[in-house]
């Protein structure tokens, strides 16, 4: 079976430094993909890259169709759902409106999972996005993710900068998320990435260094702290 | 007080007309960071469509300036789609291509209709008087401050009932991302020059009242004072446009009487460079 997501030579510039050069990865059908690597490594510009959000060279396929040429609003529409580093909620929008904004085509939408899943955004729904917590903001960036029938989540660092009781409930979700749909992670936090992660792939500079199991990197505490500078 | 109450009717005429023309340039450059010099281009073609389905056609006043909107709509959608579309990205190749519309279209107009103004087909309502707390003020302005309260009515039911307007208000504050959403935010540049084409077009209908005729350069000295509303009242925010049209239209008029004409302009630009000085992103900006 070919992957969900194959991802060949993909090689981004900026001016005229180059952050990524000739990434290949793949994301299976089932279960959560961490990319992994220390900061700079080229794990955000990757995410960023696939979605065409940046200028990128390379080949990226969605199953059998190749999505390189494509504009960003059309591959998301192919059933991506991405949840930024930063989160970028609409700061001026209601909580419900950012939602909205999110709820692609004719749907269906799933407003009862994700208020299911995060109580907080049913209750705060007239509450501006720009004046929740960290981790509000987050569960709204998620949420965003969540509301449509999506084949792959891109998800950038879910739990930065968020209280460890945040981080479980995150955690919790994306477990949880998992179960139906695959999830390409980027992530810093090894114990989250223990937690739920299937495969690792390792970013070094801008090219992809070790690709395993999650669980055989990760067990083996030296190979961990050689590629991440973590044990 | 008569003359209070005049001067503030007229300055609010006058913030009105600026408003029509600086919303939707705020909205153009909010959402698509278009700097279009070639807006006043839309409120020229709207006089002079009135002006021509009033005088050829032999519309009456509604009906013509209703052709005269169209007509400055269809005009934005035109240059949106063909001149700017390619050029997104290209800020400097964008600004040099507006400025240079916006010098052929005043001589395309004047090579159409003349160099000289021609008499704007008014209503005769419109050139008589109401007489308000003493004050004897012209009927056109309450035209004016009227159309321009509808057109903000018209826009904010816009920008929070639809999902059009959702997807605009989003994308004045992160473009990008509304395209990770998988929206094609393309097509609401095009409905945003529209509707900024269309109010400018009718802010053209309303200058042709007040002023009494059309000349083919109005639009752009008109634009010259809707880019300061547009940087007062914040980059992409209508009502900041509003309350700044409104703040630009009372100095202006205030000035003008109580200093000398020509005072009036140079105090709209004080009032800027104060604004900017004290609010860098202008009275609604949210962030410097």
């Amino acid at each position: 079976m070919t992957a969900l997501l194959d991802v060949s030579e993909l090689t981004v510039r900026f001016g005229s430094s180059q952050i990524l050069h000739g990434v290949g990865l793949t994301v299976a059908h089932q279960g959560v993909t961490a990319l992994l690597g220390r900061n700079g490594a080229g794990k955000t510009t990757t995410l960023k890259a696939v979605l065409g959000l940046v200028p990128r060279t390379g080949r990226i396929r969605l199953a059998d169709e190749d999505i390189t040429a494509l504009p960003t609003h059309a591959i998301v529409r192919r059933g991506l759902g991405y949840a930024p580093e930063d989160r970028n909620v609409f700061a001026s929008l209601t909580v419900t409106e950012n939602l909205e904004l999110a709820a692609r085509g004719s749907g269906p939408h799933h407003y009862d999972l994700v208020y299911d899943m995060f109580p907080e955004l049913k209750q705060r729904g007239k509450q501006r996005a720009g004046s929740l917590s960290g981790g509000q903001q987050q569960m709204v960036a998620i949420g965003r993710t969540l509301l449509n029938d999506n084949r792959l989540l891109l998800v950038d660092e879910p739990t930065k900068g968020l209280a460890p009781k945040i981080v479980t409930e995150v955690a919790d979700v994306l477990a949880r998320a998992a179960e139906k749909v695959p999830i390409l992670l980027v992530e810093q936090n090894l114990a989250l990435v223990r937690r739920i992660a299937d495969h690792a792939v390792v970013l070094e500079q801008g090219s992809v260094v070790h690709t395993s199991a999650a669980a055989d990197l990760l067990t083996d505490a030296d190979l961990t702290r050689e590629l991440l500078g973590v044990a | 007080m008569s003359t209070l109450v005049l001067l503030s009717l007229t300055g609010l005429g006058l913030g009105a007309l600026y408003f029509l023309v600086a919303s939707g340039l705020s909205l153009i450059f909010g959402l698509a960071d278009v700097l279009n010099f070639a807006h006043g281009l839309f409120l020229s073609v709207g006089a002079y469509g009135t002006w021509w389905a009033a005088d050829r056609l032999g519309l009456g006043f509604v009906p013509a300036a209703a052709v005269g909107v169209g007509l400055g709509a269809l005009a934005a959608v035109l240059v949106e789609l063909l001149l700017i579309r390619p050029l997104y990205a290209r800020p400097i190749d964008q600004v040099l291509v507006t400025v240079g519309l916006s010098l052929a279209g005043v001589a395309l107009l004047q090579a159409g209709f003349g160099a000289d103004p021609v008499t704007f087909p008014k209503p005769a309502w419109t050139e008589e008087t109401t007489t308000v707390l003493g004050a004897t003020v012209p009927n056109d302005r309450f035209l004016l401050i009227g159309v321009a309260l509808a057109v903000l009515a018209l826009l904010q039911l816009f920008l929070h009932r639809t999902r059009f307007g959702l997807i605009v208000r989003a994308g004045v504050e992160d473009r990008a991302m509304v395209t990770a959403l998988g929206i094609n935010v393309r097509i609401a540049f095009t409905v945003v020059f529209a509707i900024g084409g269309a109010a400018a077009a009718l802010g053209g209908v309303l200058a042709g009242v007040y002023y009494g005729d059309v000349s083919p350069g109005q639009g752009t000295s008109l634009l010259i004072f809707a880019f300061i509303v547009v940087v007062i009242g914040g980059m992409g925010s209508v009502a900041g446009s509003a309350l700044a049209a409104v703040v630009v239209g009372l100095v202006q008029q205030f000035t003008s009487y109580y200093a000398a004409a020509g005072v009036g302009e140079a105090s709209v630009v004080l009032v800027l460079a104060m604004v900017l000085l004290a609010r860098p992103g202008g009275l609604t900006g949210r962030t410097a």
